[in-house]
């Protein structure tokens, strides 16, 4: 791929590894260097290569909690407000506040909290979605979502120089092609 | 940490050999993408359409007519309507155990089966939520009594009533599993926007893709949501079956009143839903050459999980047989001799054949490996669960306390017409999926091949 003018901005840098170790060994090298805004584009999820980017642990875990908790209060509450202020329904002299069989619907919703807040949770988390992004401006990405391996280098990094950076790619083991992506 | 490769374990492997991460996703992808629609798919689709028009026909006539047009009277007031509606929720359970259960326990060979399961889940749980909702006879009038929103009467819910649990348990259930097989599907959507040629398809799997890119970043996020969502279907698709055998069991009805309900109603469940994925995992391997991804030691293994529930649920059936006896009340007991001789004897006596000897032929791994074999009993095993809750649901009814309240029932044509109908809609839906979807989860299966890195130091369900 013959370089544009180099007063052209661009997105970043794209490099394509022929495997899931050579990508993983190449994002060690990468985070050793000191580039943080650095992203692996892979088939299929890799732990080895989020541990290498020196990814933080997910917060989601924490969001679903909370949403399942959420989900009690409100399911337990609407029991409890129906069942003994809006509508109090004698039958055969039992208690209006009949905690035990308030248990099944309170856990219900709060299932449903948890898992709608998991769901809608990771999609805000990843910024879906999101139709377009620069990288699929690169012609073999495409092979992102079936058998191919990138990393790339967004040109934000503080440590990101045009040429320099291409030649470290360059020279990593295991690359295949480093590619420029257009914004 | 899982030490020992997947590959390497006795018996049939998990995928055929030589299979690599692009040959995954040409076969699977090709199913939906390159392959023409074959004969045998329009004849399928064809019929299983047909058998939908049965169901118009059948919901025409009861909200023309009213639900008298159905076999349900007192004492009997429960069905077809209601025979089905669990039949049909305990299909489901297969798919949640499938994709949740085993995706915690790490059993690596749900991996090419989960998917096309899943969606067995959502069709079977629309054919079930059609028979509550029309036995109200009135559906848009009832809404008030099933879900709690303010309406102009001023009434809410009752709940103490496990009818209403039902209610929150099985619409959860739908939501969740809904959730659980869309969030599955985005990477392999977005495996198909990449690979499909038309533009026109490209923008429909790139709408449900939502811009998908293989970022680790997101994978990170993703995978920690899976695994959540397995965590919380856990619970929850054990809960469901609970919940409907509350119905029978807080009741007072002889035969239904019994605590060892809710674990066979589950085993029962996992039973029927195993037998209804062997049913559909067996053309659908053979008709798209997906015998790569689902080997023989799926089919052995789906196999062996429904002989294990088929013995908890022939325990059930004895510990029913030995409660009745035990608690020495004349209503139980005659219950029982009701059950075993009286008018609805064959019907007994051929849930014990199906249910109870049928499974246990599924020892021998002869038997267990012949998939013609395997298919019948998966048929069987269908038939079986769909007479075990007739026997329970009308064979309690028909005779419960005073002899002068006794009754016989019969499902009518409409009754037939309805539940020939959502098998009708169930196979319909099924076609429509395997002909626009990937019937294989593209990226869990390459997660599992030889040297993709996946796990070498854990891999899905491992996040913490």
């Amino acid at each position: 791929m013959s370089d544009p003018a180099p007063t052209v901005a661009i997105y970043g840098l794209l490099a394509e590894f022929r495997g899931p170790h050579e990508i993983v060994a190449g994002a060690r090298l990468l985070t050793e260097k000191g580039y943080r805004k650095v992203d692996g584009y892979t088939p299929y999820p890799m732990e080895d290569l989020a541990e290498a980017l020196e990814l933080p642990r997910s917060v989601l875990p924490k969001l679903v909690l909370g949403g399942g908790i959420l989900g009690c209060l409100l399911g337990y509450s609407l029991e409890y407000w129906a069942s003994v202020i809006a509508f109090p329904l004698n039958v055969g002299g039992r208690p209006l506040h009949s905690w035990p069989a308030f248990i099944v619907p309170a856990f219900e919703t709060t299932i449903l909290f948890a898992a709608g807040t998991a769901v809608v949770g990771m999609l805000a988390l990843n910024g879906l979605p999101h139709p377009y992004h620069p990288v699929f401006n690169v012609a073999s990405f495409a092979k992102a979502s079936r058998d191919g391996f990138f990393l790339g280098v967004e040109a934000s990094d503080p440590k990101f120089d045009r040429a320099e950076t291409r030649g470290f790619l360059e020279s990593l083991p295991g690359v295949v092609q480093v590619s420029e992506i257009e914004p | 940490m899982s030490s020992a490769n997947p590959m390497d374990l006795p018996g049939a492997p998990i995928m055929a050999p030589g299979q690599s991460l692009a040959t995954v996703t040409d076969k699977v992808s090709g199913v939906v993408l390159t392959k023409k629609t074959g004969l045998a798919w329009l004849g399928g689709f064809a019929i299983a359409f047909g058998l939908l028009q049965l169901m118009l026909l059948a919901v025409v006539k009861l909200l023309f007519v009213g639900i008298g047009v159905w076999g349900v009277t007192i004492p009997i007031g429960w069905g077809f309507d209601i025979i089905n509606f669990v039949w049909w929720i305990g299909i489901g359970h297969a798919g949640t155990l499938i994709s949740a259960i085993l995706l915690l326990m790490r059993q690596e060979w749900r991996m090419s089966i989960s998917r096309f399961a899943e969606a067995m889940t959502l069709f079977a749980v629309a054919c079930a939520a059609f028979y509550p909702v029309f036995h109200t006879g009135r559906p848009w009038v009832t809404a008030y009594w099933l879900f709690p929103y303010p309406n102009t009467m001023g009434l809410w819910p009752n709940f103490r009533s496990p009818l209403i649990w039902d209610v929150f348990a099985v619409s959860t259930y739908a939501a969740v599993s809904a959730l659980f097989w869309y969030v599955g599907l985005i990477p392999d959507l977005a495996t198909l926007r990449d690979k499909a040629e038309s533009r026109l398809l490209k923008i429909l799997y790139g709408m449900g893709a939502l811009g998908w890119r293989g970022s680790i970043r997101h994978w990170h996020n993703y995978e920690a949501a899976s695994l959540l969502l397995a965590g919380l279907a856990t619970p929850l698709v054990v809960s469901v079956h609970t919940v409907v055998s509350f119905d029978f069991a807080t009741s007072l009805i002889p035969g239904w009143h019994a605590t060892i309900f809710p674990p066979y109603f589950v085993a029962g469940a996992i039973y029927a839903g195993f037998a209804m994925v062997l049913t559909l995992a067996i053309p659908l391997r053979r008709y798209y050459h997906l015998q790569d991804f689902i080997t023989m030691r799926h089919l052995e293994n789906m196999a062996k999980v429904m002989m294990a529930t088929g013995l908890v649920v022939a325990y059930g059936y004895l510990m029913e047989a030995f409660m009745a006896w035990y608690s020495g009340n004349t209503y139980e007991m005659f219950m029982m001799k009701n059950r075993t001789t009286g008018p609805y004897a064959v019907m007994y006596w051929s849930l014990m054949l199906c249910n109870v000897v049928t499974p246990n032929l599924l020892w021998f791994k002869k038997l267990r490996t012949s998939i013609p074999f395997l298919f019948c009993v998966a048929l069987v095993v269908s038939v079986g669960m769909w007479l075990e809750r007739f026997v329970i649901i009308v064979t309690s009814l028909h005779r419960d306390f005073l002899p002068s309240s006794w009754g016989i029932y019969a499902g009518t044509r409409y009754d037939w017409a309805a539940f020939i109908g959502t098998i009708g809609l169930f196979l319909t839906l099924f076609f429509l999926f395997v002909r626009v979807l990937p019937a294989i989860s593209m990226f869990e299966v390459k997660t599992i091949l030889p040297g993709s890195g996946a796990h070498d130091s854990g891999g899905r369900g491992e996040e913490a």
